[in-house]
């Protein structure tokens, strides 16, 4: 079955970012695919490529990272979302003037039509948080 | 975009316009799908029919004025638009000046409307 996740909660906060990274997963070891994952509104916080966990806690942040190094697997961030939380890929901190990228390589920034295409384009889409 | 075959989608909004983002968020993403030609229809439920609030002022906060955004709707050929009977009654709402005209349902009938839709998309 295809599969594609909306994000809309921080990854800081609840356990909503972080059930869908272990949904991802076992989506994936269970031999279904992911067509897409899109973040948006406090979910794009989860693509920050600067966020330091306390010791001994892990957080949705790392969950991401650990997906996108074990699967090639497309994370979209919302760009509206993702500038307001201050999420930028080198693009948007040149075209902003801001001094450097935030966020981790393995997302991507892009709009709304994202996730209308992961709407069409999938058995299943699933949100979690909101 | 993949054009193939076309699927139906409701969106269900849970709330208030100007507690979270995410009111605003999901008009975007309402119109982003119209704007890709994506069929969608719209359910409010519990705090999120507050959205349909008739003469909303959101200038003090500095936020868009979602009332008016969902005004148009119709606009982009967005005309299936129900709402949740029970909260409308617990809000004691007059949706009849509503920018958009809404059709009331009760518990059974937006299971029934869930039912129907290959995606609900929940904000």
């Amino acid at each position: 079955m295809i599969y594609s996740l909306l994000v809309l909660s921080s990854p800081f906060s609840g356990h909503c970012s972080r059930s869908a990274a272990a949904f991802a997963q076992s989506a994936i070891a269970r031999g279904h695919s992911i067509h897409r994952i899109f973040f948006l509104d406090a979910g794009t916080l989860a693509s920050s490529a600067n966020s330091v966990s306390a010791q001994g806690e892990q957080s949705a942040v790392t969950d991401w990272a650990e997906l996108a190094g074990q699967h090639d697997i497309d994370l979209v961030i919302c760009i509206t979302s993702a500038l307001k939380h201050g999420m930028l890929d080198q693009a948007e901190a040149d075209r902003h003037e801001r001094s450097s990228a935030t966020i981790s390589r393995a997302f991507t920034v892009s709009g709304l039509g994202q996730l209308v295409d992961a709407c069409a384009s999938s058995d299943r889409l699933i949100t979690f948080g909101g | 975009m993949s054009k193939t075959d076309k699927k139906t989608v409701l969106m269900v909004l849970r709330h208030s316009p100007y507690g979270a983002g995410l009111a605003k968020a999901a008009v975007d993403t309402a119109l982003a799908s119209a704007a890709f030609e994506q069929p969608i229809d719209l359910l409010f439920i519990g705090d999120g029919v507050l959205q349909l609030q008739p003469d909303q002022d959101s200038h003090s906060k500095g936020m868009k004025n979602v009332g008016r955004q969902l005004a148009s709707l119709p606009l982009y050929d967005i005309n299936h638009v129900y709402v949740d009977a029970q909260a409308v009654a617990r809000y004691n709402m007059d949706l009849s000046t509503a920018a958009v005209v809404t059709r009331e349902l009760d518990d059974n009938e937006m299971h029934q409307l869930m039912s129907g839709y290959d995606h609900l998309l929940g904000f």
